[in-house]
């Protein structure tokens, strides 16, 4: 599946069945993120499949 | 796991519970805690003028949008909305766009102040020479200009998007460096003793995470992309905003717990800093109240924003 993570703004292409491991294979804290799938926020135990679009966005606040 | 009050898809797992929501049901929760935090510490009072700080962030979009939401009915209350420019390129134009079209959208009223016409120079020209922390620097001006524009407004409260992470970092952050009188001006509204020349200063989204308010922001629809500041160099809060966020992960429920803690001994803080009231001087130049001869803000101006034929 296609993974963009915002922090760094790099997309990667990466399988996992769950946000959870998705996000432990990233080494990503999840306290520090919200993840979208598709554009919907979705939790950490959510399931993935190869198609699906994620973003996974840091909530550090700008400033 | 479906959300636990009407069994939709949840969108989100509240931190230290094993309780998640759906969309809707995460959209109720998050406002009725706000509204919870007013009611408790009583951060909203009759008649108020409400200056709320903003940059067009998250944090604060959520803020001025629940503050909006939350006062329609009061027709004693009065809010007005406070950018500071403080002129970084590529970044703070972006979200003052964002925060322009808001306001106008939701009829609210901005005003905005820039670093450039109030202290003579943007603070991309100031870290073109000047070689310190930039949120320092950019701190004390910014929070000089949120207090002095609010209280020429007339303001009764300088409502901040401070949250939960951000409190809880400072609050140690202050043990760490032994700065616990700084400490007791923290909480949910601020201040250890009354001052017009200060505004008093309220947080709404205290009890809430950082990640919550990121995922009301995301739900709301307030911005599409969150953008971290180029100058965010603040190296000692982000040591502590890792180890707590590390911390977090290992043991759910710590930033919570230091939040609780701290409200269980801020009234005595407050007290025992109130029984030996230091002196709140007025700055020799700008007659801002400080602690010192001159405010810090005219200590940057006068060394390293205006200095006397010296470089930046």
């Amino acid at each position: 599946m296609k993974v963009f993570i915002d922090k760094t703004n790099e997309t990667k292409e990466l399988e996992a069945e769950t946000v959870s491991e998705l996000l432990s294979k990233l080494k990503i804290n999840p306290t520090t993120v919200i993840v979208t799938k598709n554009n919907e926020l979705i939790t950490e135990e959510e399931k993935l499949s190869s198609k699906d679009e994620i973003k996974i966005l840091s909530v550090v606040s700008g400033g | 796991m479906a959300c636990k009050k009407c069994l939709e898809k949840p969108v989100i797992k509240l931190p230290n519970s094993n309780i998640s929501l759906c969309k809707s049901c995460y959209i109720k929760y998050f406002e009725k805690k706000v509204k919870r935090t007013i009611s408790e510490y009583n951060l909203i009072e009759k008649n108020d003028h409400i200056v709320i700080a903003v940059s067009g962030g998250k944090d604060s979009t959520t803020l001025l949008y629940l503050i909006k939401k939350i006062t329609k009915e009061r027709r004693d209350i009065k809010i007005t909305a406070l950018a500071i420019d403080e002129g970084i390129h590529d970044y703070r134009d972006k979200s003052l766009k964002f925060l322009k079209n808001f306001c106008k959208e939701h009829k609210i009223e901005l005003k905005i102040f820039s670093y450039k016409e109030e202290f003579g120079k943007s603070l991309d020209e100031i870290m073109k020479t000047y070689k310190g922390i930039s949120c320092s620097i950019c701190g004390v001006l910014r929070r000089y200009l949120l207090n002095k524009k609010s209280r020429e407004f007339k303001a009764t409260k300088l409502a901040t998007g401070h949250n939960l992470d951000d409190e809880a970092q400072s609050i140690l952050m202050n043990f760490f460096r032994k700065n616990i009188k700084v400490s007791a001006r923290l909480g949910p509204i601020t201040g250890i003793i009354s001052d017009k020349r200060f505004v008093k200063r309220i947080k709404p989204l205290y009890m809430l995470t950082e990640k919550e308010v990121t995922a009301y922001a995301y739900l709301k629809g307030f911005m599409d992309k969150f953008v971290e500041c180029p100058y965010s160099s603040e190296a000692y809060r982000n040591q502590v905003r890792n180890m707590l966020n590390d911390f977090e992960l290992k043991y759910p429920g710590t930033k919570q717990s230091i939040i609780a803690s701290f409200l269980e001994i801020l009234p005595l803080l407050k007290q025992h800093y109130k029984n030996m009231p230091t002196e709140i001087k007025s700055c020799s130049l700008c007659e801002e109240p400080c602690s010192q001869e001159v405010c810090k803000t005219c200590q940057y101006i006068e060394n390293m924003i205006k200095p006397r034929n010296k470089p930046l």
